[in-house]
């Protein structure tokens, strides 16, 4: 169905596809594995002829898909084969109402009214959008968004559909959602899915096969052998290597079957107790916080109260308050009702200078923090903004992060520099908490442990840290404390291991293997086996 | 109850810029701003664009400022009452009728206030529509029939209302970093390039994606067609704004800009619906013109043909002389115009009050 012979790709100086041949054949769901930067969306792109039309750059070899050569096609004229589903649904949309967005490729095909009223209601009812379909898009959850966008790609009937990170920016219950949904396409419509995604453990169980993109050369194959030899694989993979299951398993159910050995070996061991905070006065202070946006309250009343050395997980799911909360808390957000104190001091009735050495956030979208042409005077904005000495955020950043250049661009960092730099510019005011916002987005396995491991190193220094997300994987390795939020209220809040233990949505994959325990790491310490974590 | 139609506000915000384009008039002018500025308020949403007034009252703000900068510094328009005198630069002979420095008189002064509010105007109107007509209806309305030209088209109608809210955006993040720097170059560096460059990216993203669902299809058209579409598109739209220039400037008479203006729209429509005809292109649910919509364009005409009426009557009143200082006076016709365009504020129902009724 989609066939990819002997392409090479390249921009000017960096070459992404090296001789790269595969075939993905008609009917099947699959995945996409790569690290940061393989280049993944590259070869996404590459299926609908996105690149090179919209990114220039050169290249050679034949790309196929349904039979139709995709050389000497535009993305426009290739529609009614490849359907194509960006990371971010509200950046593509074209119109502001659901129905009428769903009929947008089929309006531009040239498809009759009739057929397309069909077309239209079938999708909402494979996608599961009935209730929704007279809203306007602005209304839906963001989840419901993103069906939509699949939906929108599916209205002209394509015979294969290419997403980028469908689930990256979604809660667990969202993600779920529309993972299912896909896999009933597959099933009802015969559709060739190609799907990129970091969270693997979200999507492997529904795959049928795998690519594996690395160093700009592809290896096709059975989901569980693609994952065995991948710089990045789910947590189960880990484990299954590391107690040497055969396979190795990739999802829940099979490493549940092989799971009674290692049980066993494990009863009456515990993992090793997190660090808790440290003794004294609370550093956070925050009663009653409300934020109100027209027509939602979207922090509802919330107390808390952190200490130094505290790691805690805000969870929950899309719109439940986590960012406004964030925002509120550091000073710069909306604060409607409630009254916050950080070391005593009301962040909200200082000027932003004296605000960030109190408190700290990293927003969603680093990058947003950024705006100097190199990393080096980036650097030195953030000295002066920070009123710090020549240097120091260099320094810091050489902490975070080796070998970043400094004169690169700081658009063309990777995602995980980029945000090493845009953490390092914050704690130039060191502040003694630091918040982040779903600091994760974008960032594959090994990026996230060594962002846990950051983190963790920053508690220890005794700064109080808090993060937005909602990747239970990273939560299991880097959180001590969890709070739940719901509706703009806190439904949950204390240690990680029993708030995610004591949920399905919030558990990660060990956890529901061998009860008790969050990580790979956590298990390979316990047996005495130096090097099973990561 | 449906909002007015993205194309009809786009036509009443053009049609009260023309009106401001055909007066001097300091009191016309800013009731051109405050009718824009009454509608806005009482029509606009709660979506992102819905701020673009606001930032483009701040740029039309700074259109004057940079006007009477170049009054001061470049020189103009001269009187008899000399406010003060900066040091003279002689410029050599190829240079004659330029001068730097030198003496600034309060005619000049108060010319080259009445010249930039005029531009000052203009731009808020183009704020008005980018605030009220919602882009994503207007992409909607765009022929589909402009292959390669659609790119340019999408990131054109597009880059506005995402400058807005990138600017809130980007300005909170330099509050978190606490950016101290003061001053024009330092606000360019830190925010008006990082918003450039966002809004820039989001507009080709949108334009991507449209074009993975099938938008600027050419598929079975003979490419020969297309380029001829493609000239036609680019003669009109020159010669749309060859003509719009001949008209706002004096020295062309206007009968001739009239024709040019005439002339452009013309072949810019033929190409549009010779190419249109070709392309198969069908609609769920057209979005229709409602008599409201023609309503809220004729109020806009309203304006246009008060200065006109005005400028039979008494064109002195719509261009009142700088020179000597004095009270300009308020022609009558050219402000019951203006203030006919203040109609859709009546007419198209408050956009807020119709979002709370919403389920959410």
């Amino acid at each position: 169905m989609i066939r990819f012979d002997q392409v090479t790709f390249r921009y000017a100086d960096r070459p992404i596809l090296d001789d790269a041949s595969f075939t993905v054949p008609e009917g099947e769901f699959c995945l996409l594995v790569g690290a940061t930067g393989a280049g993944k969306s590259t070869l996404l792109k590459s299926v609908n002829g996105l690149v090179p039309h919209f990114t220039g750059g050169t290249m050679s070899g034949e790309i196929t898909v349904a039979g139709r050569p995709v050389r000497g096609s535009t993305p426009a004229d290739l529609a009614d084969v490849v359907g194509y589903v960006a990371q971010d649904p509200l950046a593509g949309f074209v119109t502001d109402d659901v129905e009428l967005e769903l009929a947008y490729t089929a309006e531009q095909l040239g498809i009759a009214p009739a057929a397309m009223r069909k077309r239209v209601t079938e999708i909402v009812d494979l996608l599961g959008l009935a209730e929704v379909r007279d809203r306007t898009l602005a209304a839906l959850s963001s989840g419901q968004r993103q069906r939509v966008a699949i939906g929108a790609a599916l209205v002209a009937g394509p015979r294969a559909l290419v997403l980028d990170e469908p689930t990256s920016a979604l809660d667990p219950g969202a993600a779920d959602e529309v993972l299912s949904a896909l896999h009933r396409l597959v099933h009802d419509l015969g559709v060739t899915v190609l799907l990129a995604e970091h969270r693997l453990e979200r999507v492997v169980q529904y795959a049928d096969s795998a690519l594996l993109l690395e160093g700009g050369e592809v290896r096709a194959g059975d989901t569980g052998r693609i994952l065995a030899d991948s710089p990045v694989a789910p947590p189960v993979v880990h484990l299954g290597k590391l107690a040497d299951w055969p396979g190795p398993p990739v999802t829940i159910r099979q490493a549940r079957r092989e799971a009674g050995g290692l049980r066993e070996r494990l009863a009456g061991l515990a993992p090793a107790e997190r660090g808790g905070p440290s003794a004294g006065p609370a550093l956070l202070v925050a009663e009653a916080v409300t934020v109100d946006y027209p027509g939602v309250h979207a922090v509802d009343g919330i107390d808390l109260e952190a200490r130094r050395g505290e790691r805690i997980a805000l969870m929950g799911r899309n719109g439940s308050g986590k960012s406004s909360l964030l925002w509120a808390l550091q000073g710069t957000g909306k604060r409607s009702g409630g009254a916050v104190a950080i070391e005593g001091a009301d962040p909200g009735g200082l000027k932003p200078v004296r605000r960030r050495t109190l408190a700290g956030l990293v927003p969603a979208e680093p990058a947003d923090l950024l705006y100097a042409d190199t990393v080096a005077a980036e650097c030195e904005a953030a000295d002066r903004d920070g009123g710090a000495s020549a240097g120091a955020c260099a320094k810091i950043l050489a902490d975070l992060a080796e070998g970043i250049g400094a004169d690169t661009h700081p658009r063309d960092l990777s995602e995980g520099q980029r945000l090493a730099l845009a953490l390092a510019v914050t704690l130039t005011a060191a502040p003694p908490l630091l918040l982040l916002d779903e600091p994760t987005r974008g960032l594959d396995y090994p990026g996230k442990a060594a962002l846990a491991r950051r983190l963790r190193g920053l508690a220890e220094a005794g700064h109080c840290v808090a993060v937005a997300t909602h990747d239970v994987e990273f939560v299991a390795e880097f959180a001590d404390r969890v709070v739940i939020l719901s509706d703009g209220q806190v439904v949950a809040d204390g240690p990680a291991r029993e708030i995610v233990s004591a949920s399905p949505m919030f558990a990660p994959q060990v956890e529901k293997i061998l009860p008790g325990w969050l990580t790979v790491a956590e298990v390979a310490a316990a047996l005495g086996g130096a090097d099973g974590g990561r | 109850m449906r909002r007015a139609h993205p194309v009809a506000w786009w036509g009443w915000a053009l049609l009260l810029a023309t009106a401001a384009s055909r007066t001097g008039n300091p009191w016309l002018l800013a009731l051109i701003v405050a009718v824009s500025g009454l509608v806005v308020t009482w029509c606009r949403g709660d979506e992102p664009w819905s701020g673009a007034y606001r930032v483009f009252l701040l740029i039309g703000g700074t259109a004057i400022a940079v006007r009477m900068v170049f009054y001061i510094v470049f020189g103009g328009a001269d009187g008899a009452t000399v406010l003060f005198t900066l040091p003279e630069v002689r410029l050599p002979d190829w240079a004659a009728g330029f001068r730097l420095g030198g003496a600034v008189t309060a005619e000049g002064a108060l010319a080259a206030a009445y010249d930039g509010l005029r531009l000052a105007t203009l731009l808020v109107c183009v704020g008005a529509a980018n605030a009220l007509a919602s882009p994503r209806r207007l992409l909607r309305s765009m022929p589909a029939a402009l292959y390669e030209v659609s790119v340019a088209v999408v990131v054109a109608l597009s880059v506005a209302p995402q400058l807005v809210a990138g600017v809130a955006r980007i300005r909170r993040a330099r509050a978190l970093r606490g950016t101290t720097g003061r001053g024009p170059a330092h606000f360019m560096r830190t925010v008006v390039v990082p918003v450039l460059h966002d809004a820039l990216d989001r507009s080709l993203a949108l334009a991507a994606a449209m074009a993975s669902r099938g938008y600027g299809r050419a598929a079975g058209i003979p490419s020969r067609d297309r380029r001829a579409t493609s000239a036609m598109l680019l003669t009109g739209l020159l010669g749309l704004c060859a003509g719009a220039y001949a008209l706002l400037g004096s020295a062309t008479p206007a009968p001739l800009a009239w024709s040019v203006l005439a002339l452009g729209a013309a072949a810019a429509v033929f190409g549009i619906a010779f190419a249109s005809a070709r392309v198969p292109h069908t609609r769920y649910r057209t979005d229709r013109f409602s008599g409201r919509d023609w309503a809220v364009v004729a109020s806009g005409a309203a304006a246009v043909a008060g200065t006109v009426a005005a400028a039979a009557l008494d064109p002195g009143a719509l261009w009142p002389a700088a020179n000597p200082v004095s009270m300009p006076p308020v022609p009558p016709v050219a402000a019951a115009g203006i203030i006919a365009a203040a109609a859709p504020a009546l007419l198209v129902p408050s956009a807020r009050t119709a979002a709370a009724g919403r389920p959410a």
